[in-house]
């Protein structure tokens, strides 16, 4: 039987031990009356079976499209170093070191992730990881409550409807105000979300480069909300965030992230990686695994997860959150991916997603009748206006191979006519004059 | 060991793209623009390759030790089901794709995946309807309690409390509470829940029982069919923690006993790695009366044989997951369970719970047994007896570790005093069963004749026993 060692031989000696007779008198406790009413499930398949079936349905999905989609998920170039060293046995097959002397290996890696995590976002503390970026919006949200004992929640619509309409999931039950301040032609309204901060307040929320690609320095409006005592939530791109002003600069108590750009592939929705830093006075708050660096009985450094007081498997209903593991093998990738990069790798990454995109969003803005969406400055991603309905001009390009953007109006109404078009370092610029070529035709 | 951040030296070239022909400040205004480097570690990539590897060899993982870690599930983790994850057709495809117009055609292998696993979960638990959504066990709770609390505010119920067993993982009450329940816990009688106790709490204002069976004792809840009638009565729901559904694969149903959600950890029963602590994935299933307030999207085949993503359920719960779950989890998931098919699975949880009796029994006359008597997949020793000179759990699971095992679960439950879990799992050998249990009984006579020897433990890992109270007091979580 795959993957069960046990001879026949093996299962007498064990039974004799036990003094069964049968392998099926163990299950005796559940009754009759509790037995399956079926388990009708297929035929065991060898390996090469399952793979054959495995990939005969990879094949049914697309392949070799010139895909201009981000919408916050990017197809970054992947190092080869990070599948090489994230499938050591050791890591990929270990748990959450609960044993911290056989899992100094995790455990330093953690460490440094949360290092690499502060230094890119600018900020003091920053945990092991959540599942996702939205969740770990959600989480901000929990800290800030928690932290200013207050229940409503400012959102500009310039955040990423897919993290808003999860935190509209998230917190139905919990008596929370969520008040939604409108974008303004794509660009966060700093002026509405100012004004809309009152002693009620636990947290403003906002993210740049926002859903649609706007890069905007918040410092006036953290400074707003710090005066009226709420906190400063901030969804940032780790990879831009090489060169962009940090949340930190901008006086965040809370930056946030989808770690996915950082060495994840696309994966069809996960597994992804969400980033949580947070300010010196906030660190407390946070919620899930965090790695502390200690000494061992002879004063050799090593790590421990620390601050375990706060989680849930010690305070149960008063933990911080549910949350008892983190994406820890999403976060060595991410790791590894930052260090195979560097410095200089990363902002050369981040520099040609900028470059490459501003090079598509000319030649796009060359086309009759296609104009920005607004004049902000963007990074990787931008927003225009076509002169014909979006989903149209995407579906007629898509059979012929190119995906051209994402279609706004499929969360704004009354952005039908609307394209979020991202580049990657990946995206070559043949790959974007085509693009610009065949939607030109479609316009002529 | 130095820290990454340690090796950096300034200008080492790492993988490098080519640069850019502008730097970011020809199309950003400076004052948007980072003021200071982030300060990222610079290295050759053999410095990448030396330091991460070095750093793999001071963990313990499955492929390298025996990790009996109760409640766990810490089973094999087949290779081939990696490569099928990694397939291009599956690892490139953007998460969006099906919610351009039409455009479900283009990831069709993708949504067959999802509607095929959803419909072998369901048959291996008796549930009416699944969602992958969940990214996690703990996730899947949450999505699980949040289930519960739609289907009694559409049913115009006022319902305030969820009832937890003193044997519920931990996580189950902070899942409840943050559902906005108010949690009650009820104690174990003879290790499993008590009608009797569950009458005292039980009332119209009780919203769900969240029980794990086998508990975490290791026990079958035998009272099941009797729970089960009590909160019907009441019109509340039976939650399955599916913790322990390595124990009961073809031996019991959860929707055939009764219980109307459960979540399954696909990486503990299903094989795929726990990753140092994640990713996992976390489906729910949920019994008929519930299945309009699953999580959208909904994958659907239509009459024609297509896949389609149905986002039209008014009474969904909404979104969990800013997709459709950890896609590239359950896939591996979905590899183990074809392999294995309807036989190996039975297979699994007969050798997993013949495993556990089997260690059990070796080890009864040199630990105390709390609850002795058939097991499930896993069992609870306590160090009672070897505490007495001053040994306790943990100096037994520091020197299991000096053995090479990695230590089992200890202090939880928290209701068995000196608390060691083991849980060994189908895929370990009877020589591996062997060689532990002699090293555990090895380690309880040197407890008697020795006891400084096991305080001491460990002494052949990368570093002695860790000061915790220190990390949390200097509290240094970054490098800075």
């Amino acid at each position: 039987m795959p993957f069960i060692p046990h001879t026949d031989d093996d299962v007498r000696t064990m039974l004799a031990t036990i003094g069964a007779g049968s392998v099926e008198e163990l299950f005796a406790e559940i009754g009759p009356d509790l037995r399956p009413r079926s388990f009708d499930l297929p035929k065991g398949m060898s390996e090469m079976a399952v793979m054959a079936r495995l990939e005969a349905l990879a094949a049914k999905n697309a392949s070799g499209l010139k895909s201009f989609l981000g919408a916050g998920f990017y197809d970054h170039h992947i190092p080869a170093t990070v599948d090489a060293l994230t499938s050591r046995g050791e890591f990929y097959t270990a748990y959450t070191p609960y044993q911290p002397e056989a899992s100094q290996g995790t455990l330093q890696a953690i460490y440094e992730f949360q290092s690499a995590m502060c230094r890119l976002m600018d900020m003091h503390g920053a945990n092991a990881s959540v599942y996702d970026g939205g969740s770990a919006i959600f989480e901000a949200m929990m800290m800030a409550a928690r932290k200013t004992r207050r229940r409503r929640f400012v959102i500009s619509e310039a955040v990423s409807p897919i993290y808003r309409i999860m935190l509209t999931s998230y917190t139905i039950n919990l008596n929370f105000e969520l008040v939604t301040v409108p974008h303004v032609n794509g660009m966060t309204d700093l002026a509405g979300l100012t004004k809309a901060i009152d002693a009620e307040t636990a947290a403003v929320l906002v993210q740049s480069p926002n859903f649609f690609g706007c890069i905007t320095d918040f410092s006036d409006l953290f400074a707003a909300a710090r005066a009226a005592g709420a906190v400063s939530v901030v969804c940032a791109n780790p990879v831009l965030q090489s060169v962009l002003k940090t949340p930190g600069a901008m006086g965040a108590d809370v930056a946030v992230a989808e770690g996915q750009g950082l060495g994840l592939p696309l994966s069809f929705g996960g597994p992804y990686l969400g980033v949580m830093t947070c300010a010196k006075d906030m660190i407390r708050q946070m919620p899930g695994r965090i790695v502390g660096k200690t000494v061992d009985a002879e004063g050799k450094p090593g790590y421990v997860l620390t601050l375990q007081a706060r989680e849930q498997h010690i305070r149960r209903a008063k933990a911080t959150s549910n949350i008892c593991s983190n994406q820890a093998l999403c976060a060595l990738r991410a790791l590894v991916h930052l260090c195979s990069l560097g410095e200089e790798g990363l902002k050369r990454t981040a520099g040609l997603c900028i470059e490459r995109a501003h090079y598509a969003a000319k030649r796009l803005c060359d086309l009759p009748g296609v104009s920005m969406m607004n004049d902000a400055p963007f990074g990787n991603e931008f927003a225009v206006r076509l002169p014909v309905n979006a989903y149209e001009a995407i579906d007629k390009l898509t059979a012929k191979g190119v995906v051209p953007g994402f279609p706004l109006g499929r969360y704004y109404p009354g952005l039908e006519n609307c394209l979020l078009v991202a580049c990657t370092e990946k995206t070559s610029r043949e790959d974007i004059g085509i693009m610009a070529e065949m939607l030109g035709g479609l316009l002529a | 060991m130095k820290t990454v951040f340690e090796k950096s030296r300034p200008g080492r070239e790492g993988v490098w793209p080519d640069a850019p022909q502008n730097g970011p400040e020809a199309y950003i205004p400076a004052a948007l623009l980072r003021s200071s480097p982030a300060r990222l570690p610079e290295l050759s990539e053999l410095d990448v390759v030396r330091h991460f590897s070095e750093l793999s060899r001071k963990n313990f993982g499955v492929d390298s030790n025996f990790y009996p870690l109760g409640s766990c599930t810490m089973k094999y983790n087949p290779k081939f089901t990696e490569k099928a994850a990694a397939l291009p057709g599956f690892a490139g495809l953007h998460p969006v794709l099906p919610q351009l117009q039409g455009a479900g055609r283009l990831c069709q292998g993708a949504l067959e995946v999802m509607h095929d696993l959803e419909r072998l979960l369901c048959e291996i638990t008796g549930m009416a309807g699944f969602t992958l959504h969940p990214m996690a066990g703990a996730h899947g709770e949450l999505a699980g309690c949040m289930l519960i609390a739609a289907y009694h505010h559409a049913k115009g119920n006022v319902k305030k409390k969820v009832i937890c067993p003193d044997s519920a993982h931990g996580t189950n009450p902070a899942s409840a509470a943050l559902a906005g329940y108010e949690v009650v816990n009820i104690e174990s009688v003879d290790g499993i829940v008590d009608p009797a106790k569950l009458a005292e709490v039980l009332d119209d204002e009780t919203a769900a029982l969240m029980m794990t069976c086998p508990n975490t004792l290791g026990l079958f809840e035998r009272h099941l069919p009797e729970i089960v009638a009590m909160l019907r009565e009441k019109d509340a729901l039976l939650y399955y923690d599916g913790a322990n559904l390595n124990a009961i694969l073809g031996k019991m149903r959860v929707g055939d006993a009764g219980f109307d959600v459960v979540h399954l950890n696909l990486h503990k029963t299903f094989g795929t790695p726990h990753g140092g602590g994640g990713p996992g994935s976390g489906p729910v299933g949920v019994s008929e009366r519930l299945v309009e307030f699953l999580p959208v999207s909904r994958v659907k085949k239509l009459e024609d044989g297509l896949f389609v993503l149905d986002y039209n359920h008014p009474k969904s719960i909404g979104y969990v997951a800013p997709f459709y779950g950890n896609f590239a989890v359950y896939l591996k998931a979905y590899a183990y369970i074809l392999r294995l098919g309807r036989e190996g699975l039975v297979r699994v949880s007969e050798n997993a719970v013949l495993a556990a009796n089997y260690m059990r029994k070796r080890l009864e006359q040199h630990f105390q047994i709390p609850y002795n008597r058939t097991c499930m997949h896993e069992f609870v020793a306590s160090a009672v007896e070897q505490a007495k000179s001053g040994v306790r759990a943990l100096d037994i699971a520091k020197a299991l570790l000096d053995k090479g095992h990695h230590a089992p679960t200890v202090y939880f439950p928290l209701i068995v005093k000196e608390c060691i879990m083991v849980e060994p799992t189908e895929t370990e050998s009877l020589e591996t069963l062997d060689r532990f249990v002699d090293d555990l009984i090895e380690i309880a006579g040197r407890a008697a004749s020795d006891p400084a020897s096991v305080q001491a433990a460990p002494v052949t890992l990368p570093v002695r026993r860790l000061d915790e109270t220190r990390a949390a007091r200097d509290m240094d979580i970054a490098s800075l």
